[in-house]
């Protein structure tokens, strides 16, 4: 359950306590230390290199990320994730719904088929191609943790993009807005993100789109804080300065100049949130609140629903378990890589 | 230092009321309103109708707003709809039990997590610092519930080393004095009743513990890396302080802070996460009730625990702002 | 220098992993089994009872638990489902089968010191009887107006006229009670633990006891959660009840009237979690539980404990809802579906040993039960043909099953909904899978939220109508089916008191029914208990309502 930002941004990066946070910040400095993580992310944009430009600043990252070994064993996993999820329908043998076997599992009497000739990671307890099951699944569960990121981002983009555009650019009632959009940010980061995940299933009631939903809704918090960070930050560099000085209209500027060059530590932060989205969907499937077809093949469904075979037939666990940690463990990998090779402080 | 615990308490006020009016906001935007969750889904229009006015949802919404807020300043969470009492009284019966899990956790990541990190910076690069932070990466990404049902297959059900289940064996003869089980056995000396709910304490806090021992583990080492390279280090070094003095004056005291930081920040995913864990262990505490509350769409009961993660967290963090304010002088000034 | 310091972490370590080991030493030394014949016997049910006064339940767990508290007319026979006396010694119906004589067993005790006498069976039924306001609700007194209908004075018009009519003490041990008209639910309603006799002095104190709150949200009145308010005639006193722990106490009757219960205290501890029930009982924690997971019991066998077998009693359904989807109407829609599900798969694969294909709607143990009904073989090809005959190749229905519980007829709920589905897909159904928790459950498919459903039945006594009449006896939202002549049938079958003719009849109604086809049969499975291996258990009984008095520790 990593549902807290420390979870997924782990602070390499121990800020300094009088450093606080950036101006416009509102809410009680409490909560915004739960914050400072994400702002830090945010600047990491920032005004260094400034001669250079933004493509100088992802060579460099790029050679950095070339040379660490954590960043190129995530995006082994990663590629290798997305190219089977991609391409699942080729690869599964059989049907992932079909109970070929059906009449050869007896999970009433513990009898299990392991792997075999025709099923490299033998059947599940009501007769269907585990290997299949898991590759079918791979998509789905990309499918959940995109989904999700995109609905978190989505989100986030609107209500962070808004305030950091505000507070930029817009005078008092720019700080005004900015103010009242992040005092709600700031209260919904005071949540664990699977505790809000819960809630919003639990009332909504349990289907895919739920699950969907309610993790992406727990990461817009932390979207909309990084992407009003970055943008702030990006507004205050010399070329927003020298466009507004050329009399260039305020929401161009936004959409031209500070969104674009905005985008480096969103990826990052997606990369990490995806890890979480794969995680906290395994545990809303646990609370009963993931897709009530138990035939559709979804790893964290599986772990979920594999449990109670854990001590008769342990494999239809760990399969999913284990794919489960790995490509989250992938994610995270290159998330972190991604934010040290971005981050001049963590590098030394 | 007075003034700067009253300026930061009066800073709750704000955020504690805007909670207040998302959530309900939130109650507002129930599919079918409020009265779905409480009618049963063949009710007629006109019991719908009788109790929307007897809730009071008739009138408008500020009105409703200022009557919720008075409720919950009252201590009225409503009534639990899968018990028929007072969500309130639900969440006190049953805090005792969380809290004692919560508390074995934090104990367990802070007492095996800061040594490590520690270790791991000082031999940065090494097995230990591999293993330590290879570790918490997988801690982080194992799913909280497979673990616990791991450890239960393992230390309950194969060794039978540990209890699989529950807060206390059954049948124990035990004078209840307040709810919290291994206080009341201290204080009434029945050092039994302590070993016993140790012992079922053990596997559910070793589950729990998992994500806040990984987040310590990694706070800790990233913190006492960067203390290490401080100035003040190299100059207490170079003055030729003993390396003890330097490593408990200087390196841990400011490593701290971050750390100190980061267990007030996880209190709040502890307790999201003792939903999943005290649902494996049949552990009888807030968590498996906000489990149930989930299957029946327990709407007051939901709403509760987020109102009570909600301030729980913000009063912690207040602790740790001002244990934080006296770790530093210099967050005082600011 | 570098060693001093981290000496201190690792010394940390090495006393918590030696704190692990001695932790691994004493628990071991604990785990010997109870040798103490005073230790209380531990005993997992599924979930928490729901009030202490069993006229205000409908499920099993709490009547599991009031079973053995409070005693009623008429029981049934220890392991069996024949009905025997209870509180009434011996009983007579008239002729007509509206006067029911009870001559009670003389010198019975309740726990409060009370005696028991005609008069106090005749208080507790007239209270009953003329309950008012929320009590009426069906959440609140269930088996009441099951058995009886409405109350005295009916507070909701859409409750019937009540069937009872009188209770009269014609001396110290006869009570006589009136009926308005004969129904075979008789004399099997008095065995039904929602009416457990209590004490004269326990009904004063209760007289004004009010259920407060409104429908679906009632806060029972406080009574019901005091252990010892309420007292009964039972083997055991209700000692104290945990909400916290969802556990119950229950400690010996010493004044019981029979044979006194061989464990001096039981306890009675809910695990919902099949899983975690089965690992409480290896670990020791507990020494029995109800509703063993099919594949667990070999293994629990193997290890030593005892799984006594219980007899059949009991049915699984997958229902077809006539009405939420108007495709089902059709007879030969409803027989292509029964084709294509393979029960037979369900039955060896999921369901427990000793399940069979149920071929109608009430187990083979009952009398009335028919051999000529029509069967319904797995045969998708035929399926997939009689839906093209009926001109339905793109039937879409929705599929509801019930998350995180097991029944004792239906072990894994998901794993059989998943087995059917695949079934109805392959003969070219659409399946829309929709799930509700068991609280949920029951309500949306009792109204007609769901086109296919699984359910089913345990039944409570001895008598076809149990099973049959609980669907079939008027149109109802749960199946949708408008039959005037099997309602007609039915009622006539339930009313006459001819055990031989009725039983004739009943024979008659399964073949109807089969060829109706309201929904098709699926299972019919003894549900698993289990015991330690130092307990000598209670009679297993076949409607689940063991005596647990008859259960003591083994004499080592």
């Amino acid at each position: 359950m990593p549902t807290t930002p420390n979870a997924q941004n782990p602070a390499e990066d121990a800020q300094d306590p009088g450093a606080g946070a950036p101006e416009g910040s509102g809410g009680t400095s409490l909560l915004t230390r739960k914050a400072d993580r994400i702002d830090r992310l945010a600047e990491l944009m920032g005004p260094r290199d400034d001669g250079s430009g933004g493509a100088g600043i992802w060579l460099t990252a790029f050679r950095r990320l070339r040379r660490s070994p954590m960043a190129i064993s995530g995006a082994v996993v990663v590629a290798l994730f997305v190219l089977v999820a991609l391409f699942a329908p080729l690869i599964a043998p059989y049907s992932a719904t079909a109970q070929t076997w059906g009449g050869e599992v007896f999970p009433n009497q513990n009898i299990f088929v392991g792997p075999r000739a025709e099923n490299w990671l033998g059947l599940d307890n009501l007769g269907r191609d585990q290997f299949s099951r898991m590759v079918i699944g791979a998509r789905q569960t990309l499918l959940v943790g995109v989904v999700a990121t995109l609905v978190g981002f989505g989100a986030g983009a609107l209500l962070g993009g808004t305030a950091g555009a505000a507070a930029t650019l817009g005078g008092r009632w720019g700080a005004l807005i900015d103010n009242v959009i992040m005092r709600v940010i700031d209260m919904m980061l005071a949540l664990p993100t699977l505790l809000l995940a819960v809630t919003v299933a639990a009332l909504v009631g349990p289907s895919l789109t739920t699950v969907m939903l309610a993790v992406g809704i727990a990461q817009v918090p932390i979207f909309a804080r990084l992407l009003r960070g970055a943008m702030i930050s990006q507004g205050n560099r010399d070329y927003v300065v020298a466009a507004r000085a050329l009399g260039v209209r305020r929401h161009k500027i936004a959409l031209t100049h500070i969104l674009p060059n905005s985008l480096g530590p969103v990826i990052v932060q997606s990369t990490l949130t995806l890890a979480t989205a794969i995680i906290d969907a395994a545990a809303l499937s646990y609370l009963g609140l993931g897709n009530p077809d138990p035939s559709f093949p979804e790893w964290g469904t599986m772990l979920a629903d594999a449990q109670r075979f854990l001590s008769s037939a342990p494999q239809l666990a760990v399969y999913p378990a284990l794919a489960i940690i790995v490509t989250a463990l992938g994610f995270t990998l290159l998330g972190e890589a991604m934010r040290e090779a971005l981050d001049p402080k963590l590098r030394k | 230092m007075l003034r700067f615990i009253v300026r930061r308490t009066l800073q709750l006020i704000p955020t504690l009321g805007g909670l207040s009016i998302l959530l309900f906001i939130w109650l507002q935007r129930l599919p079918g309103g409020p009265e779905y969750a409480l009618l049963p889904d063949d009710a007629t229009e006109e019991q719908r109708a009788q109790l929307r006015r007897s809730l009071g949802l008739e009138e408008p919404l500020t009105v409703q707003y200022v009557r919720f807020l008075r409720n919950i300043l009252q201590g009225d969470l409503g009534t639990s709809l899968q018990t028929g009492r007072p969500v309130v009284e639900e969440f006190f019966t049953r805090f005792p039990a969380t809290f004692e899990l919560a508390l074995t956790a934090i104990l367990i990541a802070v007492t095996v997590g800061i040594p490590l990190g520690y270790l791991a910076a000082r031999r940065r690069g090494g097995v230990l610092d591999f293993a330590a932070v290879g570790g918490s990466l997988i801690g982080i990404c194992t799913p909280v519930f497979f673990l616990a049902f791991l450890l239960k297959v393992v230390f309950a059900e194969r060794l039978g080393v540990f209890p699989s289940a529950f807060r206390l064996s059954p049948g124990l003869n035990r004078t209840d004095l307040s709810g919290f089980v291994v206080l009341d056995g201290l204080r009434t000396g029945e050092l039994d009743v302590v070993w016993d709910a140790l012992m079922h304490l053990a596997l559910p806090g070793l589950a729990l513990a998992s994500i806040p021992l990984a987040v310590i583990v990694r706070m800790t080492r990233a913190s006492v890396l960067e203390v290490l390279d401080e100035d003040y280090v190299r100059t207490a070094n170079a003055k030729g302080l003993q390396r003890r003095t330097v490593r408990g004056r200087h390196v841990l005291r400011n490593a701290m802070l971050p750390v100190v930081t980061a267990i007030g920040l996880l209190t709040g995913s502890l307790f999201a996460g003792a939903v999943l864990t005290e649902s494996v262990f049949a552990f009888p505490g807030v968590g498996s009730f906000v489990y149930a509350a989930t299957q029946t769409r327990d709407y007051p009961v939901l709403t509760g625990f987020i109102l009570l993660i909600a301030t729980m967290y913000v009063l912690i963090n207040l602790l740790v702002d001002i244990s934080y304010s006296l770790l530093d002088p210099r967050v005082r000034a600011q | 220098m570098f060693t001093k310091s981290s000496r201190k972490p690792l010394a940390l370590l090495a006393a918590a992993a030696s704190v692990a080991l001695l932790a691994t030493a004493c628990a071991e030394s604990e785990r010997d089994p109870a040798a103490d014949s005073s230790a209380p016997f531990v005993f997992a049910s599924a979930g928490d009872i729901k009030s202490l006064d069993p006229f205000l339940a409908s499920d099993g767990e709490t009547f599991r638990y009031s079973r053995q508290v409070y005693e009623t007319l008429l029981e049934h026979e220890s392991g069996g489902s024949e009905i025997v006396g209870g509180l009434a010694e011996t009983w007579e119906q008239s002729e007509d089968g509206t006067e029911w004589t009870f001559n009670l067993r003389d010198g019975v005790l309740f726990h409060d010191g009370d005696e028991l006498t005609a008069e106090v069976v005749c208080a507790n039924f007239d209270r009953w009887h003329n309950l008012t306001g929320a009590w009426q609700s069906s959440n609140n007194s269930y088996y009441w107006q099951t058995i009886f209908g409405g109350f005295a004075e009916n507070e909701d018009e859409g409750l019937p006229d009540s069937r009872y009519v009188s209770c009269e003490a014609t001396d110290e041990l006869t009570a006589v009670i009136t009926i308005s008209e004969y129904s075979s639910i008789f004399p099997g309603g008095f065995s039904l633990a929602a009416f457990g006799i209590l004490s004269p002095t326990s009904l004063e104190t209760i007289a004004d006891a009010e259920i407060t709150g409104e429908e679906g949200s009632y806060t029972l009145p406080d009574y019901t959660s005091e252990p010892g308010a309420v007292a009964g005639t039972g083997p055991f006193t209700a000692q104290e009840w945990n909400r916290d722990q969802a556990e119950v106490t229950l400690a010996r009757f010493d004044d019981y009237w029979g044979d006194p219960a061989g464990f001096e205290t039981m306890i009675l501890r809910a695990i919902p979690d099949e899983t975690a029930r089965r690992q409480a009982l290896e670990a020791g924690d507990i020494h029995g539980y109800d509703l063993v997971a099919p594949a667990d019991v070999e293994p629990l066998v193997e290890a030593g404990f005892q799984v006594p077998t219980r007899e059949v009693f009991n049915v699984l359904y997958l229902a077809f809802q006539q009405e939420t989807s108007e495709e089902l109407a059709d007879i030969e829609v409803r027989r292509a579906l029964a084709h294509a599900v393979d029960r037979q798969r369900i039955v060896d694969t999921i369901l427990p040993a000793g399940g069979e294909v149920a071929t109608q709607f009430h187990p083979d143990t009952l009398d009335g039960w028919s051999e000529d009904v029509t069967t319904y073989d797995y045969d998708p090809e035929l399926a997939e043909e009689m839906l093209a005959d009926a001109g339905q190749e793109d039937l879409t229905l929705d599929f509801c099953y019930p998350t995180e519980v097991t029944r004792p007829y239906m072990p894994a709920p998901r794993d059989i909904f998943d087995v059917i589905s695949q079934d109805l897909e392959s003969v070219g159904v659409t399946v829309e899978p929709k799930s509700f928790e068991w609280t949920e459950y029951v309500p949306n498919t009792d109204s007609g939220e769901c086109s296919l459903y699984l359910l089913g039945w345990t039944g409570d006594y001895n008598d076809a109508y149990n099973f049959l009449g609980t669907w079939f006896s008027v149109k109802n939202d749960a199946w949708g089916m408008d039959e005037p002549e099997l309602f007609d049938a039915m009622a006539e079958a339930s009313g006459n008191p001819d055990p031989e003719e009725r039983n004739a009849a009943y024979q008659g109604l399964n073949e109807q029914i089969m060829d109706v086809l309201p929904g098709l049969p699926i299972s019919s499975s003894p549900p698993s208990i289990v015991f330690a291996e130092n307990v000598n258990p209670p009679e297993v009984s076949p409607l689940t309502q063991e005596n647990f008095s008859e259960g003591s520790w083994k004499e080592d």
